[in-house]
């Protein structure tokens, strides 16, 4: 009984401070996107800020009833919340309703549920779990394969639910495996699949590869600082594009250049590939292996891009990179985003003074887009501020994470920090055109319960976790 | 503790990152960059739909039925209303100045930054009026449309009306928003996504003082409205127009039909409304009177009206006999008169009797006998009955005949199942069904439908779909024609002779030819009475003209008018005169269309 007195004492107050405080100044915001004079009062439950505090207060009360959980839960109910979310998200496919095409929402009466929200921390608590074990270990290929499957199961059945923001969410674990081992190499990969990706659809893919080309001679000449044999290569590798494409031209053959740079470049591979393993030069195989795959995923691309992605996706992607402009169509939002962020100056309209954001001309301002209404009424200090106390509440959980005894809660803190990271750099970087269009919400700030309430729940077992650190955890 | 602990300081390295990333970002956007602000503040974007005229409605030789006039609404944009002259708006909208305040409370609710309109269809002149003084009310703006007008108000059931779209319209089909018309009925339904076009639309920088401060983005983002395409339909509008002369003050159908084409030449439905009511600021209200009017003019009976056929059915039955062989043109039956055995003869005749007369006397004995004879030639009369269901759909029944018409009814030939369930299997034969000899019973048809039936006869064997819209002009001119499937029946050529000429004595030597002959057209055709439980029984008839090169098949169905000859067929026989000859002209013939204008048949104090 001692223990359960002290749970209160044990509590973070500081994030539950930087929580509360999020919470409140987006429920201000939301009162001021959908402000109207007929409604004028903040808590007219016929609007959506009245909603929103009825959520609020919800929140906060199931936020203390997670507390007196006892921490022990969390750890022996991991895989059986796992397990009753995949159902879940397996039943949505079949009995949910379809909202802006995701079919991906339970609807009981006028309360609506989404179990993609509950999967991130049913995911994260599975990993935790599985991580804490005694025989994990995270070069082991089993191991490897239990935490793919326990990521990827969930990804699946959302993807099936067309919900593709919500899936990609869980790119984010990524970060939470390299904190407990994974090899840095993988998140390098991933950021040079990434830039491989903006560069193919940017340029077009003669010009891609032929940057490869050009960027792995150049480092395997700083690799080797041999002049003449960089040299050698560049002109090898040349001449027989030049062959294929005379041969292709010429002969009237009919293969796209395209097919004709491809086929140079694994051929250039196979025969710089054949000499460094005759003269055991590691070095160079290394380099002709990624550049190898790198050629290879222009064209994956390529094809992810055109035959994968459905149009609205290609849309937002090109529109961000500014290959494409349509600024009333697919760029609509982000563009009246802009100017909504933009005209709020240094200091901001001021509350309930906003104009774009009130104009409609910012679809979903009360919900995705809730960031506009910040940068348009508390201008630059306002948005900073904002910026600042997310990132004052992400470092304060890295700090909480680290100071875990227990695998189990590390993991599991590591998750909560990151996955909020996630949600605030994609909503965040959407709002001001420095990420694709995906509909997220931002955490503690876009209206609507079932956001609202599952990253409090996520937040809070949390909280519950590190509160009870000193005790032994099962594990 | 653990190896990897320091990677915490790569993982806040990353966070903090991000948020000086952002940081910068926001710091270009909001203090650095000043174009957001100017376009935000000083500048409104509107968008104005350009919506395109309708295809126009055209008539067989090219007369135009339908077009559009302009008309124009005012809407508001809630947020950018400044006090303005009340008075003087009312004035020039001559409105009641509660009503604009009402429409703009009504606007506010809906949204304070989109707009909404205020008064639908302005008249020219208050228009005129009102866009010199638009600058004076900041937030009103007018947006031009058009609406639908009628050269003359004729064929209302076959063009149909437009409305404005509802929410599940909406829904279906995203090229809608709410305001738009779209076709309701009739071939304005039927042909929309023809008639309609497409909408363009422009985006204009406006001021706070509701000035026009140029276009956006180059127009770039703008589209210009296409016109929707042309129709040109099948009707005669002479004919059309005649026939609803005739037709006035009755409840009924008419459809004439070319034989050869399987173009409709005339499409009545009686009492029709006039398809101006359904245009304009009194639209609803119209609307409302005509939904309530006891005679049903919204209803459209010459497709979807369940009327039997009558003794018009009789000549498919002998038809259906030749074809099966089961009787020849000599098949001689007796006939007892009103003593006749199932079913009484109404007419008075020499006996026995053959084909042709049986036609033209209308016997029932001899068509009981000759319906008796194809459901007997199978081991079953389930199986004979069959075999006589499917002759009778091959003339068109029992199914819909178009893809063009909405709200068409398939009518009724009831499968042999039906009897089953009503009888017991096995447990029904010919004399069970005797009705259906005669054309009673359970069988249903259409006007059109029976109109179809009259032009298979006159093609001795074959109809095209029948049709109501034959080309399709774009507005860049180049037209398309529509073709139409052929269809042929069971029945063999040879078969119609005897039947035909059956027909041409009904018009030409019974009492009928007071009434439908006329002189110097070789008519033929078939009188039907309908037995009618609520009142007097109702009046039918079917023919094709000239004999031998048939330019017209016509069916006429006219409710409570008595007996065949008494009104369907003199209306049918001078609308083939009219449609033949151009006009009326023996003084016999004069009165007889005198006498069916004046008629009417919706009062029933009058005398019939
Ligand atoms: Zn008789």
């Amino acid at each position: 009984m001692a223990s359960r007195n002290n749970i209160w004492a044990n509590l973070d107050w500081l994030t539950i401070g930087f929580y509360v405080l999020l919470v409140f100044i987006g429920w201000i915001n939301i009162y001021a996107a959908v402000y109207n004079e007929e409604h004028s009062s903040i808590l007219d439950m016929s609007q959506r800020y009245g909603k929103q505090l009825i959520w609020i207060v919800a929140g906060f009360v199931l936020a203390g009833t997670l507390i007196l959980i006892d921490s022990k839960f969390y750890v022996s109910f991991a895989y059986v919340i796992y397990i009753v979310t995949l159902v879940l998200l397996a039943a949505v496919l079949l009995i949910g309703s379809e909202v802006k095409g995701a079919r991906s929402w339970f609807q009981i009466g006028s309360f609506a549920f989404q179990p993609a929200e509950v999967s991130k921390l049913a995911t994260a608590l599975a990993l935790a779990k599985y991580m804490s074990s005694y025989n994990f270990k995270i070069e082991k290929l089993q191991s490897i394969a239990v935490i793919g499957a326990i990521i990827l199961a969930p990804i699946m059945f959302i993807f099936l639910q067309n919900d593709t923001g919500s899936a990609l969410v869980f790119a984010v674990f990524a970060f939470v495996l390299y904190r407990e081992g994974m090899s840095g190499v993988f998140l390098f990969m991933g950021l040079l699949i990434a830039m491989v990706f903006i560069i193919t659809l940017m340029l077009a893919p003669l010009v891609t590869i032929g940057i490869m080309t050009a960027a792995a001679i150049l480092v395997y000449y700083f690799m080797n600082q041999k002049f003449m044999e960089a040299i050698k290569a560049l002109g090898i590798s040349a001449s027989i594009f030049f062959i294929f494409w005379l041969t292709n031209k010429f002969l009237k053959l009919g293969f796209p250049d395209t097919r004709i740079v491809l086929f140079s470049a694994l051929l250039a591979s196979l025969i710089f590939g054949i000499y460094a393993l005759r003269h055991r030069l590691k070095n160079l195989l290394l380099v002709i292996v990624v550049y190898i795959s790198l050629v290879m995923m222009t064209f994956i691309v390529d094809y992810v891009v055109n035959d994968i992605m459905q149009p609205h996706q290609r849309a937002r992607i090109e529109e961000l990179l500014g290959i494409k402009s349509d600024p009333l169509g697919v760029g609509y939002n982000v563009n009246q985003s802009k100017i909504a962020i933009g005209s709020g100056g240094m200091w901001g309209k001021g509350f309930l003074n906003g104009t774009q954001t009130k104009f409609n001309f910012v679809p979903e301002q009360s919900t995705d887009f809730i960031f506009c209404t910040v940068g348009e009424e508390w201008g630059f200090a306002g948005t900073t501020v904002i910026i600042l106390l997310f990132l004052a509440l992400l470092l304060r959980l890295v700090f909480l994470a680290e100071r875990q005894r227990s695998v189990f809660s590390r993991v599991y803190g590591y998750s909560v920090a990151c996955i909020l990271f996630f949600h605030l750099s994609i909503n965040v970087g959407m709002t001001i055109g420095l990420a694709p269009v995906i509909g997220i919400p931002l955490p503690f700030f876009s209206y609507g319960g079932s956001s609202l309430w599952s990253f409090t729940i996520l937040l809070f077992i949390f909280l519950r976790l590190d509160a009870s650190r000193m005790e032994k955890l099962s594990y | 503790m653990d190896k990897y602990a320091k990677r915490k300081f790569i993982l806040g390295a990353i966070f903090v990152f991000i948020a000086i990333v952002f940081i910068i970002r926001l710091f270009t956007i909001q203090v650095i960059d000043s174009s957001y602000k100017q376009y935000a503040t000083k500048n409104v974007l509107r968008k104005v739909i350009n919506y395109p005229a309708r295809g126009l409605i055209y008539d067989r030789n090219g007369e135009l039925l339908v077009y559009n006039k302009a008309a124009y609404d005012l809407l508001v944009t809630p947020r950018e209303v400044s006090t303005f002259d009340t008075t003087q708006l009312c004035s020039i909208l001559k409105i009641e100045q509660a009503d604009l305040m009402a429409e703009l409370k009504k606007a506010k609710k809906y949204s304070r930054y989109k707009p909404s309109v205020i008064v639908k269809q302005l008249s020219t002149e208050m228009y005129a009026m009102l866009q010199e003084k638009l600058y004076k009310y900041p937030g009103f703006f007018v947006q031009t449309r058009t609406l639908r007008e009628y050269a003359h108000p004729i064929a209302s059931h076959m063009l149909g009306y437009v409305g404005e779209v509802n929410q599940s319209q909406i829904n279906k089909d995203s090229y809608y928003s709410q305001g738009d018309y779209i076709g309701v009925t009739g071939i304005e339904r039927t042909y929309e996504k023809e008639l309609r076009g497409h909408k363009g639309v422009n985006y204009f920088l406006v001021d706070v003082h509701n000035r026009l401060k140029g276009t956006y983005n180059d127009e770039k983002n703008d589209s210009a409205a296409v016109l929707g395409n042309n129709l040109t339909t099948t009707i005669d509008s002479k004919l059309q127009s005649y026939c609803e002369l005739l037709m006035k003050n009755k409840r009924g159908a008419v459809v004439a039909i070319e034989p050869k084409t399987g173009e409709i030449l005339c499409f009545y439905s009686g009492p029709d409304y006039n398809a101006n009511l359904l245009v304009g600021r009194e639209r609803s209200k119209n609307y409302q009177l005509l939904l309530n009017d006891t005679l049903k003019p919204l209803t459209n009976r010459a497709i979807s009206a369940a009327y039997s056929p009558g003794s018009t059915f009789k000549t498919l039955n002998a038809l259906i006999a030749l074809e099966e062989g089961t009787i020849t043109e000599n098949t001689a039956v007796s006939c007892f008169g009103k003593a006749s055995s199932p079913i009484r003869c109404t007419h008075n005749h020499e006996t026995p009797i053959t084909l042709v007369g049986g036609i033209r006397e209308s016997c029932n004995p001899f068509f009981w006998n000759t319906f008796k004879t194809i459901i007997n030639k199978y081991p079953t009369s389930e199986e004979g009955y069959k075999k006589w269901r499917e002759h009778i759909l091959s003339f068109g029944l029992g199914q819909t005949l178009g893809t063009e018409f909405y709200g068409e009814s398939k009518g009724n030939i009831p499968e042999a199942s039906y009897y089953d369930r009503y009888f017991g299997k096995r447990r029904w034969n010919a004399l069970t069904v005797r009705s259906l000899s005669i054309g009673q019973g359970e069988i249903i048809v259409t006007p059109l439908q029976m109109a179809n039936m009259a032009a298979v006869i006159a093609n001795r064997g074959y109809y095209i779909d029948p049709h109501i819209v034959k080309a399709i002009e774009d507005p860049d001119q180049s037209s398309r024609k529509l073709s139409f499937e052929k269809k042929v029946s069971m029945i063999h050529p040879e078969h119609f002779t005897k039947v035909i000429e059956g027909m041409q004595e009904v018009v030409d030597q019974t009492n009928t030819r007071y009434t439908a002959h006329v002189e110097g057209i070789d008519i033929c055709g078939k009188t039907g009475t309908i037995q009618n439980s609520h009142g007097s029984d109702h009046s039918a008839f079917i023919a094709f003209a000239p004999k031998d090169d048939p330019q017209i098949a016509i069916a006429a169905y006219v409710e409570n008018g008595v007996w065949g000859a008494r009104y369907a067929a003199p209306i049918a026989s001078l609308m083939i005169e009219m449609y033949l000859n151009d006009s009326i002209t023996a003084p016999n013939r004069k009165a007889l269309e005198k006498k069916m204008i004046e008629a009417n048949l919706l009062n029933p104090n009058q005398p019939k």
